[in-house]
């Protein structure tokens, strides 16, 4: 037996990236959060996309309650124009844990005439999903949902609490946030509240890309280079191969060697320039990169308080 | 990789912003299209630099204002370490988001006006890095291009706040000057041509050198049981784990353990992370705990080593800062929540409030209302096992909610 440290245990293969032992600090952490959680709230649901940082959740929640099951289901809100191959992932994962998915449609908003699909070149869904991803809290009466969130992604992010809590609407009402002192965690909430939680809100894109090459954890073939068929528009690149985002004539359709940063709505992910193949290649390219992940998310170029404006009407 | 967390304070206007922009800017930590942001806004605002806090002010409130409101953490690293910021407001109004950022910080910097010297702010700030006990706090004497690079006052910058130093309940506070320019880049990464008379490191050489370790610091083990584990699985059928984190010192296979508030004793039988078991858990670590026998332990209870028992108590005198809007007064319901415990309790009695300027001229009132300071006393529902702040941050700190509301109304630190 070996001795544990707070930084998780330096194995052989450990010893040669020195990053590794950081995420350590940072997974005692968040394994704390998910057992917060699991004993202050009555119906917590797991916020699960199919993309790195979610997958990486699903890896915590796991340890956080071995030998035991992870303790709560998963929601994904599907907003129709995700990659096919995330879902396959999706759908995959939640099989081998044997954790229960949940799947509520943004079309299915659509079709009620909840919500009105965005028109435009840069036409989305992904502000939509709000509408969709509320209405399931409500029918399933989940008071806690944990999310992927985090504080390095963007400006309003990096003001967010670890347990955020909501009203009854999902607002965000940023100049009202509960302190957070030390590790004390206050999940106590009204009914008709309900807390997003963020286990890995201190944790950078670095800290996520080594854990999983640490953990050896899988992740959909769409986050490694691959040859895709793409153009290219507002010097971004698209996929041209879904027909989700609107291609004009004159944008030339060009196969090139590209891999995803961020797994998010297909009409709103762009695609990067990449040889990187294995996850050995993606953590040097992301060390090495002098643009930030969400600098290929055009839902955040709109404005710059974009994402501020969501959250407080209950985006993630 | 280690991290480091640090919380930063300063009054409006002394350039906290710009110096966290400055460091990001200098370590190269700003992406190109952050950087790019930052130059369109900052030539749409009509400055012909770049306004570096534009990096760190997230919410529209502060970008029109040009201040800071809340809590933002701002990450970034070197070759030797992680690094998180926790950028705190300055304002009187804001000693909550000082007190919340400082509680999970190694260390502090405070920003000094070089052109205002040490002002009352400025006490307030080193009063609560004491009252918090900060390890290392660095004092960064700022917009020394204002001042001519004079060494004289740096100087005399640094003897007046030596003089507070004196005040100082934590003496084994470590506390470093340097004089900087956050906006030209003096001594924050790199050395300054400017400043010959200074030998000292610059602002982030002294960080890299400063302890990365656990924020809750070696002392006693202390386990607050968060859950117990039982799997309904046929292979682990009489499993009983207790899932928690563990602070202060180490636990290890055959311990004697008690549990508080019980007092029950017991013998560590297996230690696992995740499926695999261990011989020893260090500090900081989550992971789960089997018991030799089969003993009542649920969420809210304590594992200890049986020769270093807390203290258990059913009234608690601590200091306390309050954060809510609706004051603190005798004879109100709060729960006091410390490490997975949580009770109902009582205020008893309120002594406030302590002059945080260290002019001992506290005012003498028995209420605490938004941003003060005061001791108080708690009657609780059910004994707590708590130690001195001082002792154990852990287990030393509680916050208290109300219970009406729900909100985190206050924090308290034990006597």
């Amino acid at each position: 037996m070996e001795v544990l440290e707070n930084k998780i245990v330096p194995s052989i293969e450990d010893s040669s990236c020195l990053q590794k032992i950081e995420v350590g600090h940072l997974e005692s952490e968040a394994i704390y959060i998910f057992r917060e959680v699991v004993a202050q709230f009555d119906k917590p649901v797991l916020l699960f996309s199919g993309g790195k940082d979610s997958i990486t959740l699903v890896r915590l929640a796991e340890k956080a309650f071995y030998p035991g099951k992870i303790p709560f289901p998963l929601l994904h809100i599907d907003t129709g124009h995700n990659f096919p191959e995330t879902i396959e992932f999706r759908d995959r994962l939640a099989q081998e844990l044997g954790v229960e998915l949940i799947v509520r449609n943004v079309q299915d908003s659509i079709d009620q005439g909840k919500v009105v699909e965005e028109k435009g070149r840069y036409a989305s869904r992904n502000s939509l999903q709000t509408t969709t991803l509320l209405d399931a809290l409500e029918e399933f009466k989940f008071d806690a949902a944990i999310g992927g969130a985090r504080r390095d992604e963007e400006k309003a992010r990096a003001k967010e609490r670890i347990f955020s809590v909501r009203d009854d609407f999902g607002q965000w009402d940023e100049k009202n946030q509960r302190p957070e002192l030390f590790d004390h965690l206050n999940g106590k909430i009204d009914l008709g509240q309900n807390v997003r939680v963020f286990p890995i809100s201190n944790w950078t894109e670095l800290d996520v890309w080594s854990y999983i090459q640490k953990e050896n954890i899988e992740i959909p073939s769409i986050y490694f280079a691959h040859k895709r068929k793409t153009f290219v528009r507002d010097g971004m690149i698209w996929s041209a191969e879904d027909a989700i985002v609107h291609r004009e004539e004159e944008e030339l359709v060009e196969e090139r060697m590209v891999r995803f940063r961020t797994v998010g709505d297909m009409s709103c992910t762009a695609a990067v320039l990449s040889n990187a193949i294995t996850i050995d290649k993606v953590v040097s390219e992301i060390r090495e990169s002098t643009i930030s992940e969400r600098g290929a998310r055009i839902d955040d170029k709109r404005s710059e308080a974009a994402m501020e404006k969501r959250k407080q009407q209950g985006y993630f | 990789m280690d991290v480091l967390k640090i919380a930063t304070a300063g009054s409006v206007d002394d350039g906290k912003s710009t110096l966290i922009g400055r460091i990001l800017y200098d370590t190269k930590s700003l992406t190109t299209d952050k950087l790019e942001a930052i130059e369109t806004r900052s030539k749409a605002n009509g400055f012909d630099y770049l306004d570096f806090s534009l990096a760190t002010d997230g919410l529209v409130a502060e970008r029109e204002q040009g201040i800071t409101i809340d809590v933002a953490h701002i990450y970034f690293s070197t070759k030797t370490k992680s690094y998180i910021i926790a950028d705190t407001p300055g304002h009187v109004e804001y000693t909550r988001n000082m007190v919340t950022g400082a509680s999970t910080s190694q260390a502090s910097i405070i920003l000094v006006d070089a052109r205002k010297g040490v002002i009352e702010q400025t006490y307030r700030h080193f009063f609560i890095n004491n009252l918090l006990r900060i390890k290392d706090v660095i004092v960064a004497i700022n917009k020394m291009d204002l001042v001519d690079f004079s060494e004289s006052v740096y100087e005399e910058i640094k003897a007046d706040f030596q003089s507070l130093i004196g005040k100082s309940s934590y003496k084994e506070q470590h506390i470093t000057f340097i004089p900087v320019s956050a906006l030209q880049g003096d001594n924050v990464v790199n050395q300054s041509e400017n400043t010959p008379w200074y030998t000292g490191q610059t602002l982030l050489q002294h960080l890299e050198e400063l302890d990365a370790q656990d924020v809750y610091e070696k002392s006693q083990a202390r386990f607050p049981v968060q859950t117990v584990i039982r799997p309904k699985k046929t292979e682990f059928h009489d499993f009983r784990g207790y899932a928690g984190k563990l602070y202060g010192g180490d636990f290890s296979v055959g311990d004697e353990v008690t549990i508080v508030p019980s007092l029950t004793v017991s013998k560590i039988k297996e230690i696992y992370f995740f499926d695999q078991k261990f011989e020893t858990v260090g500090r900081g670590s989550s992971c789960v705990i089997t018991l030799e026998n089969d003993v009542n332990v649920s969420r809210g209870d304590m594992l200890v080593k049986s020769s270093e028992k807390p203290r258990l108590e059913k009234q608690l005198e601590a200091t306390v800062c309050w954060m809510d809007g609706s004051s603190l007064t005798p004879d109100s319901s709060y729960y006091v929540q410390s490490g997975s415990a949580c009770v109902l309790s009582k205020i008893k009695h309120i002594e406030g409030s302590i002059a945080t300027d260290f002019s001992e001229k506290d005012i003498s009132k028995n209420k605490l209302d938004l941003n003060e300071i005061g001791r108080v006393k708690i009657q609780l529902s059910k004994p707590l096992a708590i130690d001195s702040y001082s002792k154990n941050k852990a287990s030393g700190s509680f916050i208290l909610i109300d219970a009406q509301t729900n909100a985190t109304s206050g924090v308290g630190f034990v006597e």
